[in-house]
């Protein structure tokens, strides 16, 4: 089951430059929440913040406070195992190049110490049915490698590698940036599915994406979060003049 | 004037296409003026050392000067041993100091380290012996194939390095991140994922480093010593193929002469030999790991 996420006071820098201004939301359980902006407003810094994967980055640092269920990440947990509840999808396709079909999925599991094959095979087959890719590829599983798949098919194998470690929460950072519109709708059609069992954070460009997958939008704007609601309200009726600007498509 | 244009389209693409052919020509004579020292030598070496190679060269130890026969099978057994122990120094240390030049490396203490290894690789090999000298053969009183495998592991170590270092950032940062974020600790990913994505390239590295010092003479003349007789104590002194070909080599003697020419031939199959066995071993995914 997803858990939801409370935010408080987030901040985020890169060395001396600030990335994110005081950040405050709560995101609701098993429901997709959108996170739009224009380029450069700390859409992606947001969401790797709530993984602390901000801080692999060199000179970068967060401070605040983010609950992820019953976790707080940045208190006293090791961000190791915070990133093991918190899967997570990139912008580009990055399976293992070196591995096959099945490894890439089991990478989370077996490279944490879990080598229970009966499990793994389990697992595997259903992430890679819940990421619906297991059809097109059940018959090479060990043959192919990763790399050898189109860049849809590859990132549908990243999303079912992410759900291997059964995570509650996934991330996803534009995660059809990179694909084509039959990919983008299958993924599409993905989150609808995973909401269930799952909370979804889904940093767009695309604005008709983020009202056809997310319940919830944020809208962001230089590293402040500007509003925050219903994603039938931010793009019929939003609060905030700079909200209908960007949606109207004045600038960004 | 439709045809003056054309004819002027005809001229440019005649050009184009000469052009073209040239370049390619040219590229294709680089690419001969690059083998043919490599053919001329290896076909020079089974010219002159095919003629002394047989059963007994691969098999026997030398005789004393005038007897005929003889063979080099002790200083091909004993460049394997002192090369085993080389590469089991020079390969772990090289790809770990690699691995920290690439992962961690990005500080004083990597500049200091790749400043080192830099200088390492152009030290003449005779002065890396005159150190395994110092620090091995003088320690224990003795020269010994210890001493010569600490000298070609020494040389080993910078080409691995800075090989491992190169292929590692090679790797994209994006697959680390992918790692990461599934909560695989960073050593466990720079082992499993950054080295295991690499590992063609290192081996690459290792192979060249290998194959440089394989045929070196000059650090072994005062470490490993040589030895007319069979050897298999790494506290002993050693006989070495490169070794062994320079004795015979500035000797006055004709049968050693033609010795010499078949040690040599026999040296570079068994770099290409060893070299081929690597490659298809890593092709093959036998060193790929267990993940």
């Amino acid at each position: 089951m997803g858990v939801g996420i409370k935010v408080d006071h987030l901040n985020a820098w890169f060395g001396k430059v600030q990335a994110l201004h005081d950040i405050s939301m709560e995101i609701a359980a098993n429901h997709a929440t959108a996170i739009i902006g224009p380029s450069g407003c700390g859409k992606s810094t947001f969401v790797r913040c709530l993984n602390r994967m901000h801080e692999t980055v060199p000179d970068a640092r967060a401070s605040g406070k983010v609950r992820i269920g019953d976790l707080d990440i940045y208190n006293g947990t090791a961000a190791v195992t915070v990133r093991r509840r918190i899967g997570m999808v990139f912008q580009k396709p990055n399976p293992f190049p070196t591995m096959s079909i099945y490894d890439n999925v089991a990478a989370g599991l077996k490279l944490n110490g879990f080598h229970d094959r009966k499990r793994l095979n389990e697992i595997v087959e259903r992430s890679l049915k819940l990421s619906a890719l297991w059809d097109e590829v059940k018959d090479t599983l060990r043959k192919k490698s990763g790399a050898s798949l189109s860049g849809g098919q590859q990132q549908r194998l990243c999303i079912a590698r992410a759900l291997a470690v059964e995570p509650e929460v996934l991330l996803m950072d534009e995660p059809c940036s990179a694909l084509d519109p039959i990919s983008t709708g299958k993924i599409e059609e993905l989150i609808f599915e995973l909401k269930e069992n799952f909370t979804i954070v889904i940093v767009t460009h695309n604005m008709q994406q983020a009202s056809r997958v997310a319940e919830f939008t944020g809208f962001f704007l230089l590293g402040k979060l500007i509003e925050f609601d219903r994603t039938e309200k931010i793009f019929t009726t939003p609060s905030d003049k700079r909200t209908e600007d960007y949606i109207t498509g004045r600038f960004g | 004037m439709p045809n003056s244009s054309e004819s002027a389209a005809i001229r440019v693409s005649l050009w184009r296409r000469g052009m073209n052919h040239l370049v390619t020509m040219a590229a294709a004579a680089a690419v001969l003026l690059v083998l043919l020292p490599l053919g001329a030598i290896f076909a020079y070496l089974v010219y002159k050392g095919v003629g002394a190679l047989n059963w007994s060269f691969l098999t026997q130890t030398p005789k004393p000067v005038g007897e005929p026969g003889g063979g080099m099978a002790n200083a091909i057994a004993g460049s394997a041993l002192i090369l085993l122990i080389a590469s089991a120094m020079g390969v772990p240390i090289g790809i770990g100091a690699g691995v920290y030049l690439a992962e961690y490396g990005r500080n004083r203490m990597g500049d200091l380290i790749r400043f080192t290894a830099d200088v390492l690789n152009g030290v003449p090999s005779i002065v890396v012996g005159i150190v395994a000298y110092g620090v091995v053969v003088l320690a224990q009183g003795h020269f010994s194939a210890l001493a010569g495998g600490f000298a070609l592991g020494m040389m080993m170590i910078p080409t691995i390095t800075r090989a491992t270092e190169e292929m590692l950032l090679l790797v994209p940062q994006a697959i680390r991140e992918a790692a990461y974020g599934l909560g695989i600790a960073r050593w466990r990913t720079t082992l499993s994922i950054t080295l295991r994505t690499a590992t063609s390239g290192v081996i690459t590295g290792v192979m060249l480093a290998f194959a440089r010092v394989a045929g070196e003479t000059a650090p072994l003349l005062f470490t490993a010593f040589g030895n007319q007789y069979w050897n298999w104590k790494i506290n002993q002194p050693t006989a070495a193929l490169s070794l062994q070909i320079f004795t015979y080599a500035i000797s006055p003697f004709d049968e050693w002469h033609r010795q010499a020419w078949a040690g040599a031939l026999i040296l570079i199959l068994l770099i290409v030999i060893a070299v081929s066995a690597l490659r298809i071993a890593a092709s093959r995914g036998m060193l790929k790991g267990t993940s």
